[in-house]
């Protein structure tokens, strides 16, 4: 009010000065109080209109869809060089997942494109929902998961389907990977990536040293537990325990590792394999499924500024035994069914680099090993099959080596350079090229560690 | 299965059991806050700094140090208009600590309290990083300190009733050293006005404003994107025509960009303290306005 008035009274002294000297008729005196009023009024409505517009400007618009969660689109595609041919790739040594674990298709394609929604429901629940659209046109819920937020004490509930919390990488959407692919060990053991429905408890424990401890449990619907969608049963088909630590060293170096135990019960897993006749026949898996999995993440960037130039070490190793009845040529169509026991204890591991060296552009290196290790088939043992009737399940140590390099002009965008030299398969080297692009469209995610 | 239960509950009890620890905990997401707090809290609150000033607020990784420190927290306080969006969501979900969740009294945003400058009238990513909310970084106007520490003031004092009397008095002598200190840097920065200057990224639009200078351009091309080859050269031939008379950037910014066109455009370049502890004499929040205002006028002259 007093800066008001000051400033009416200079505008009048302003325009009042020269009259001073002439002739000060009460009229003229008149006039002037008068303008200066109307000056004072104008003021006073421009300081409100201001007021009200900085008001105004420093809110959010409000609308319906002031509401709307936050909506994200991944695109991403993809250039594939490939020196064999992908509808031959198989793992060799290790059972088939069924999963999406080969290479993908020669020459240009589109891969997933995500749509991702998510929100806080109330201040009990929060919402997140990731679609996938696949080149082929079918839709998938990738994951579509409820979480609580008002539970106090470190405990955090997620229900619906998401990534299984076994190992590292399985939680991480695709779209981060710092490679186009999952490492051998994901596509053998957790065929390429497990998501399941169910519910999953977490606890972080009250230190300074990050901890936590977590179990899921799960129908199963994917391999190792099997392909078929999950068994017909009331209860659990698959667990999961896991933990976690985790802290800084220093000013610039963060670090994780991680240890899982997943556990399922695989009925009726099935898989095609070529027999010793040349007939493709079907083969089932009824018994039990262990996986142990360890994992490691190193994150150095120079007083935790990841901005410039940072390094990122990344390993998981993965350990499995199974153990129960494999039986042959389920739908007969060969040497006939038949079943004897069969079990297996193999690991695989990868260890991957990737060094962010300049703004925007990183380089990486990724080894992945699978050690077929020991397994005893009971028809083969007692002589009424031979290995040549299970050549995907003979002994072989696949291996492989990537290089990669990426720019990231924005948070926004990637580009990517991939070579591989893929040993997966037991009779042809795999000399794999990609170039690829991943963008994210709308609202600004979080990455997870 | 129910054996891990069985332990989870058992630890939970365990937690539950343990006796309130005597100090609020507080989380800080910038050092400017954690200083804030501090000046109001003194020894009834424990002060944890998530980050420092040789870090790019935008860019924090969500490492487990600061999910297990957000785990324990009863106020976070962050600068908020979506300068933490890359990382404090992920924290909170992720913490299993419902105190600090939004719309709960442990979650403060401390631009909630002040008005925001350049706010986009287009929301575009081809813009650059755009923040929807307006500028993030508001500490820059020592006015908004006094706005948000009264804003901080009723908070702890909502959370912690039982040393309301501590807050208010060390809030009301806070802020009467502090409007001290603003009527001295007014006069002190008096010769800054009108002065062209060349940020590094958007950071300082607030002081700018406060002290009257004029932005003559960014070493940025974008908001978030960092400089070109292209872009500084057009601002070294901006330059020779409407010369800028000082060039700052961030502790947390490579100085490259900003020595480039200091050597091209003969303009001095200086680093800002930016925040708290982002030089030796930025030790505090009064120092870090003095260092800020002596740097600049060192500079201008």
């Amino acid at each position: 009010m007093h800066r008001k008035g000051t400033m009416a009274l200079a505008v009048a002294a302003a325009l009042g000065l020269p009259h001073t000297a002439g002739a000060q008729t009460q009229d003229e005196l008149k006039a002037l109080r008068e303008q200066v009023r109307q000056l004072d009024k104008r003021v006073q409505d421009a300081e409100t209109t201001a007021q009200q517009a900085a008001v105004q400007a420093s809110s959010r618009p409000a609308s319906e869809s002031a509401m709307n969660p936050a909506v994200s689109v991944i695109l991403n595609g993809i250039y594939s060089n490939l020196s064999q041919d992908p509808h031959g790739f198989k793992i060799n040594g290790f059972t088939p997942t069924l999963g999406e674990v080969g290479p993908g298709v020669r020459g240009f394609s589109l891969g997933e494109s995500e749509l991702a929604i998510a929100g806080n429901i109330d201040h009990h629940f929060r919402g997140t929902l990731i679609a996938t659209i696949t080149p082929e046109d079918t839709i998938g819920v990738e994951e579509g998961y409820i979480q609580t937020l008002s539970l106090s004490y470190g405990f955090t509930v997620k229900a619906g389907r998401f990534f299984s919390a076994v190992g590292y990488l399985n939680q991480i959407h695709a779209h981060a990977w710092d490679f186009t692919d999952a490492p051998l060990a994901n596509k053998v053991f957790l065929g390429n990536q497990l998501s399941d429905d169910g519910i999953q408890l977490k606890w972080v424990a009250p230190t300074t040293t990050y901890f936590d401890l977590g179990v899921e449990v799960g129908r199963g619907k994917q391999f190792p537990a099997g392909p078929a969608g999950g068994r017909n049963k009331n209860g659990v088909s698959s667990s999961n325990i896991f933990t976690h630590v985790g802290g800084d060293f220093g000013t610039g170096t963060a670090w994780q590792t991680g240890i899982s135990y997943l556990s399922t019960s695989p009925q009726d897993r099935t898989y095609d394999d070529l027999d010793s006749t040349g007939t493709t026949v079907t083969n089932s898996f009824t018994g039990t499924s262990g996986l142990w999995v360890l994992d490691g993440i190193l994150k150095w960037a120079p007083n935790f500024n990841p901005t410039y130039t940072n390094f990122k070490l990344q390993g998981e190793f993965f350990r499995r035994k199974e153990n129960g009845n494999l039986t042959y040529d389920t739908a007969a169509a060969s040497l006939g069914t038949q079943t004897d026991g069969f079990t297996s204890a193999q690991s695989g591991w990868y260890l991957q680099g990737v060094y962010q060296f300049v703004p925007m552009w990183r380089v990486g290196y990724r080894y992945d090993r699978l050690n077929a290790g020991t397994t005893s088939n009971g028809l083969v043992d007692s002589g009424a099959l031979t290995t040549a009737d299970f050549p995907i399940l003979a002994k072989y140590n696949p291996t492989r080596n990537t290089v990669m390099v990426d720019w990231s002009p924005s948070e926004f965008s990637r580009v990517r350079l991939q070579f591989a030299q893929d040993k997966s398969r037991s009779d042809a080297t795999d000399n794999q090229m990609f170039f690829q692009y991943i963008v994210s469209l709308g609202a600004h995610g979080a990455h997870k560690f | 299965m129910k054996m891990i239960l069985r332990f989870v509950v058992a630890l939970s009890s365990v937690v539950v059991a343990l006796p309130a620890a005597a100090a609020l905990n507080v989380f800080a997401c910038e050092p400017e806050w954690a200083a804030l707090a501090q000046e109001l809290g003194a020894d009834k609150i424990s002060v944890y700094t998530a980050t420092t000033a040789l870090q790019d607020p935008h860019r924090i990784e969500a490492r487990p140090s600061l999910i297990a420190r957000i785990r324990s927290t009863d106020l976070l306080i962050c600068s908020g208009s979506e300068l933490e969006i890359g990382w404090i969501p992920l924290l909170l979900t992720q913490s299993g600590n419902d105190k600090v969740q939004l719309g709960n009294p442990g979650y403060f945003e401390a631009s909630q309290y002040v008005v925001k400058l350049e706010i986009p009238k287009v929301l575009d990513r081809a813009l650059g990083d755009l923040h929807p909310g307006g500028n993030p970084h508001i500490h820059t106007d020592p006015r908004n300190i006094a706005r948000v520490a009264q804003a901080l003031e009723e908070r702890l004092v909502q959370i912690d009733p039982a040393n309301a009397e501590s807050y208010r008095a060390r809030g009301k002598s806070f802020l009467g050293r502090w409007q001290s200190a603003i009527a001295r840097w007014e006069q002190q920065a008096a010769p800054l006005k009108g002065v062209p200057i060349v940020v590094y990224h958007k950071d300082f639009s607030y002081f700018i404003n406060w002290a009257g200078m004029r932005e003559a351009g960014s070493l940025e091309p974008k908001p978030g994107l960092p400089p070109t080859p292209a872009h500084l050269a057009d601002l070294v031939d901006r330059m020779k025509v409407q010369p800028a008379k000082v060039i700052i950037y961030s502790p947390y910014n490579s100085p490259q960009a900003a020595e480039f066109l200091s050597a091209r455009a003969n303009i001095p370049a200086v680093m800002m303290p930016f925040t708290v502890g982002g030089t030796d004499k930025a030790k505090d929040l009064f120092g870090l306005f003095d260092d800020t205002i002596g740097r600049l006028l060192a500079t201008v002259k």
